[in-house]
């Protein structure tokens, strides 16, 4: 008989098995016995974060830029509830999470005991999977299979939620050999038909789009696209979750999609006759009003997720697959395609994407009264830091800004909070990234409104050596939605105004935090003041940009609206046809 | 909209039952009936789900139930290939006036009395919906006092059974 170890020992124990390298948490009550054994484990860190949702989503920033399981843990109660925010956002944008919660002790349950609130219960609309752990013995099993489950197939949170009694008792500490989950099977592995179809669908169409999201990263499929990219010639666009996952260098690449995508890009799919749809899922904010959106498109939809395909657009060919082995296949198939002869001539098409390109780049309006521009500062932090930099966003005009205008070349450098949209998302996502690759540059570029989110874990950088720099576009308002106000409630500023370019004082508040602060608000002054941050890594440094207030992003779908009536600046529509046809 | 009957075959474990009550509510579908029991084997529950929706949102149903962890195996009913039947109880009243004529409709229903008192009776009956509804239309005009009814439990007509590989999974993609 082994020897008899604590539920909280499994806990620790089990963690290590799975190679758990860092946990973000804060204890309480019913979690607390986890604390203990966690103290002495000698390859689990765990770093105290000030809230709980900045676990969650340093959680979220060490999952996004290693591709690991990042892991968060709280205590019963309003310790778990604080991580539902970052639960609903990884089960939106599929980032593989584990949430470790204490639960009240098995009696108590159901009595509305002290800090007892129904975690499971909770978040089971928000998570791929949860657990009720009641039983030590059974807390090993738990932990693997959530370790599983976030990780393969379609990638998402996994809460295991165990009762502070089954952390206290004793059990033998049995690691199981095999994961039993009969009703878990992803398809990882493409239909071979449906391969070939989709490669013969490929090479005979006119007007091809290769339309990437998320999905692309989370596979690590980036090379495998280039690939079939540079195969085939055909354009592509990276949706905002897809941003990095081909480089914005490339000449084939056309770009962001959507709400706020280039006039190329949108163009692009909206003139297509084949979308080549790998990992996204044809969101409203990429597809406008649906049934104006690529009405001329066939659609090829590969994505592990079967349930995406045919949500929103039915697919002509649908292949369940992971994405990567699915372009593994795919490429020798329009390989024997184009050597027996098969090929369309993308000329045309390129000239009509070319004239778009050119004739509607993303820009901007400087300023003439000498105040800065916050495209400017994003444009300049992108070139000065460079493609091998982090960059994590916040939610709104600073984030459309920071994924049209910092330029991504690599994959998983690119951290934001697509789906669900979570202001407060950029300070702790860039202290998860900034842990789980400690040798890059980690750049928080958030907004005034969002920074007084969730700027309290600059304690926990600056206290745990977690050197992030954050820029931070501050226009003193509630920026995007102030945009809203100026084009559609004519200009009636509702609750927008944050004042913040006078409350709080952001450098003062740096230098609380223990944190280098700097100001900015002069076109001259944006360089060395970056560089001056980028010099600086034995703290946090915080950047005050103090942008003005009225730039828009653009262009613009207005929601609701198709993505032909696209505006790339205000009252200012693209014309589609070439002046030459 | 056509009506689909879904028998779902789930790990017994506590909460998979919310779990798929949730996961009807989150996507905004209308469960119409709904029967959970046992089965043949140990640890595993099986669900008559009937449903009221289109076939794009039986599509996505189905797909999203599949995701679940705890759901095992999905299979669609369609109405010719399957055996369906609920279970109702009704007190009607039933006088010395009217007694007799009450009996007579239960006897042609096939239905059965449990429970008599002196001014009612409490009728138990099985069948397909249609035939519980033609019983209530003949009932009512005596006054029916309580009805109750279970979810429709349903099982493929043949040899074959859900663990079967040859009946249609109703998880149609590639």
């Amino acid at each position: 008989m082994a020897e008899k170890i604590t539920g909280a020992e499994s806990l620790v124990r089990s963690l290590e098995n799975v190679n758990v390298e860092v946990v973000f948490g804060i204890p309480g009550g019913a979690i607390l016995p986890a604390y203990d054994p966690l103290m002495d484990s000698k390859s689990v860190r765990h770093i105290l974060v000030r809230h709980e949702q900045g676990a969650g989503h340093a959680a979220e920033g060490y999952a996004a830029a290693t591709g690991r399981v990042g892991v968060c843990m709280a205590t019963s109660g309003p310790g778990a509830t604080n991580l539902v925010t970052p639960i609903a956002d990884a089960h939106m944008d599929s980032v593989p999470m584990v949430a470790i919660t204490g639960q009240v002790p098995g009696p108590a349950i159901g009595t509305d005991a002290f800090q007892e609130a129904d975690i499971r219960g909770i978040t089971m609309p928000i998570t791929k999977h949860n657990y009720l752990v009641r039983d030590p013995a059974d807390i090993p099993r738990a932990i693997k299979e959530a370790f599983h489950l976030a990780s393969t197939g379609r990638p998402g949170p996994v809460l295991v939620d165990i009762t502070k009694d089954a952390l206290q008792a004793r059990s033998e500490f049995v690691w199981p050999d095999t994961i039993d989950l009969p009703g878990y099977k992803p398809t990882t592995k493409p239909h071979g038909r449906q391969i070939k179809e989709a490669a013969r669908m490929i090479v005979e169409a006119k007007r091809p789009v290769l339309y990437v999201g998320g999905g692309v990263i989370r596979a690590r499929a980036s090379k495998e696209l280039r690939q079939l990219a540079e195969l085939t010639g055909i354009p592509v666009v990276t949706t905002l979750m897809a941003r990095g996952a081909f480089p914005d260098s490339h000449t084939l690449h056309m770009g962001m999609p959507g709400m706020h995508g280039t006039v190329g890009a949108v163009g692009a799919l909206q003139q297509s006759d084949l979308l080549i749809t790998l990992g996204a899922r044809f969101d409203d904010r990429v597809t406008g009003r649906l049934d104006s959106f690529a009405q001329k498109a066939k659609v090829i939809h590969i994505d592990i997720d079967p349930a995406e395909i045919g949500k929103n657009r039915i697919a002509d060919i649908p292949i369940v697959a992971d994405v990567r082995e699915a372009l593994i296949q795919l490429i020798p198939a329009v390989t024997a395609e184009f050597d027996a002869h098969n090929r369309e001539d993308l000329t045309d098409w390129w000239r009509t994407l070319n004239h778009w390109r050119e004739t509607y780049p993303l820009g901007y309006d400087i300023p003439t009264d000498g105040t800065l521009s916050p495209q400017y500062v994003i444009e300049r932090l992108g070139k000065i830091s460079g493609p091998d930099s982090i960059y994590a966003s916040g939610v709104g005009q600073h984030q459309m800004w920071a994924a049209q205008f910092v330029g991504y070349e690599n994959p998983n450098t690119w951290l934001n909070s697509g789906g669900l949209g979570t202001m407060g998302y950029s300070v702790p996502a860039a202290m998860g990234a900034k842990v789980g690759c400690p040798d890059k540059t980690v750049w928080a570029i958030d907004g005034d409104g969002c920074f007084q989110m969730t700027n309290q874990e600059l304690a926990t950088c600056t206290i745990n050596n977690i050197p992030i720099k954050v820029a931070l576009i501050n226009n003193s308002s509630l920026g995007m939605v102030r945009q809203w106000q100026t084009l559609f409630y004519n200009e009636r500023y509702s609750n927008t105004d944050l004042h913040s370019h006078t409350f709080p004082d952001f450098v003062k508040l740096a230098d609380a935090y223990g944190c280098l602060g700097l100001r900015c608000d002069r076109p001259e002054d944006v360089d060395k003041t970056i560089e001056k941050a980028l010099s600086t890594n034995d703290v946090p440094v915080v950047i005050d940009f103090q942008v003005h207030r009225d730039a828009m992003v653009w262009p613009m779908v207005a929601a609701g609206t198709g993505n032909d009536e696209i505006s790339f600046a205000r009252d200012l529509a693209p014309k589609w046809e070439r002046e030459d046809d | 909209m056509p009506r689909h009957t879904l028998s779902v075959l789930v790990q017994d474990q506590p909460g998979v039952l919310a779990r798929i009550s949730a996961l009807f509510a989150r996507r905004g579908y209308n469960i119409e009936s709904l029967a959970v029991g046992t089965t043949e084997t140990e640890g595993h529950s099986r669900m008559t789900i009937v449903i009221d929706v289109d076939e794009h949102a039986l599509e996505q149903i189905t797909k999203q139930l599949n995701k679940l962890i705890n759901v095992l195996k999905i299979v669609e009913f369609d109405d010719e290939s399957v055996v369906a039947r609920e279970l109702m109880l009704i007190k009607v009243r039933a006088d010395e006036s009217s007694r007799a004529a009450v009996l007579q409709v239960v006897e042609l229903f096939r239905a059965k009395v449990v429970d008599v008192a002196n001014d009612a009776v409490t009728v138990e009956a099985t069948g397909s919906r249609e035939k519980l509804e033609a019983l209530l239309e003949v009932l009512q005009p005596h006054g029916i006092k309580e009805i109750v009814q279970s979810g429709v439990v349903a099982l493929a007509r043949g040899s074959r059974a859900m663990g079967d590989r040859s009946l249609r999974s109703a998880d149609r993609t590639a």
